[in-house]
């Protein structure tokens, strides 16, 4: 498959139009795989609260990368509308959680997420 | 720079320099967004993105103050660094995968679709997301709206320090 791969005409990474080397929808299909993993690396490893949420926006971008590039790549506009309600889910997202850090940061001075195991039943 | 970015998000100490990095990663996603003729997207990247949110994480950290550099060499549990980095690259591996073996369908789907972005107007791009948004999706729209509101009532009430309750900030709860 790999082999396949390397030697198919449409599989390439970059295409040559003139002088312009173009990246191809599987460029911006891997980087956003590349961004996603980092993303989600980044929830596990991390404990600050708001890097985890930094983190998420990463992958809510990496998606949204995804979405833009197979919409172009299918014709459709319906990606780039989708990209457009997960920004406003985003926003919506980011707003509820960080009030709620401040809501918890305000009762108590620990900024780790471990601290905050106290529902554990 | 997009994945430098990414990376300094993960990897830096300080959450400040840690978000000055996610707006290096968001500007690095926005130039791909008008490389693909999705220039209204990329606008909004940059201004909801780039402008709201990163701004209000900053202003966030700034008032609790919690802009100290955190030790990132101490596993909090046993093995989460290695556990998280065998989840990462599994999940790398995966999407790549994935990717390679749907490019054909891609592809092959792609030659009877229209091909947007070609030689189109310089608006065309708005008149499509309007008329997808506001004519296809007009009930998506109308929940967005809805969810906008719940979202802004609760941080009111979250973030509002009722009178009865006033207490020193470092008071333990009971």
């Amino acid at each position: 498959m790999c082999a396949r791969f390397l030697a198919g005409r449409h599989d390439r990474l970059f295409s040559v139009i003139g002088l312009v080397i173009v990246p191809t929808p599987m460029w911006y299909l891997l980087l956003s795989a590349l961004l996603f993993t980092i993303g989600a690396v980044g929830v596990l490893v991390r404990r600050n609260p708001l890097v985890m949420f930094m983190c998420i926006e990463l992958m809510l971008n990496a998606v949204n990368l995804t979405f833009v590039t197979l919409g172009r790549r299918l014709g459709s506009i319906d990606g780039q509308t989708i990209v457009l309600f997960v920004l406003v889910v985003a926003a919506a997202e980011v707003v509820i959680g960080l009030s709620i850090v401040i809501s918890i940061m305000r009762r108590r001075s620990g900024a780790n997420i471990d601290d905050l195991a106290e529902l554990k039943g | 720079m997009i994945l430098v970015g990414a990376i300094g998000v993960v990897v830096k100490r300080n959450p400040v320099h840690a978000a000055l990095s996610l707006v290096l990663t968001l500007f690095g996603i926005a130039v791909l967004f008008v490389a693909q003729q999705a220039e209204f997207l990329a606008a909004v990247q940059v201004i909801v993105y780039a402008g709201a949110i990163v701004v209000l994480v900053l202003f966030v950290i700034m008032l609790l103050g919690v802009d100290r550099a955190e030790d990132l060499r101490t596993d909090a549990l046993v093995g989460q660094r290695g556990l998280a980095v065998v989840v990462g690259v599994g999940l790398l591996g995966v999407l790549s995968a994935a990717i390679v073996r749907g490019t054909d369908a891609v592809v092959t789907r792609s030659a009877e679709g229209i091909a947007i972005g070609t030689v189109e107007a310089p608006d065309t791009n708005i008149t499509q997301i309007a008329r997808s948004v506001f004519a296809d999706h007009v009930v998506a729209f109308e929940l967005t709206s809805v969810l906008l509101v719940v979202a802004v009532v609760g941080t009111v009430l979250l973030s509002r320090r009722r009178p009865s309750d006033v207490r020193p900030v470092s008071g333990r709860p009971s």
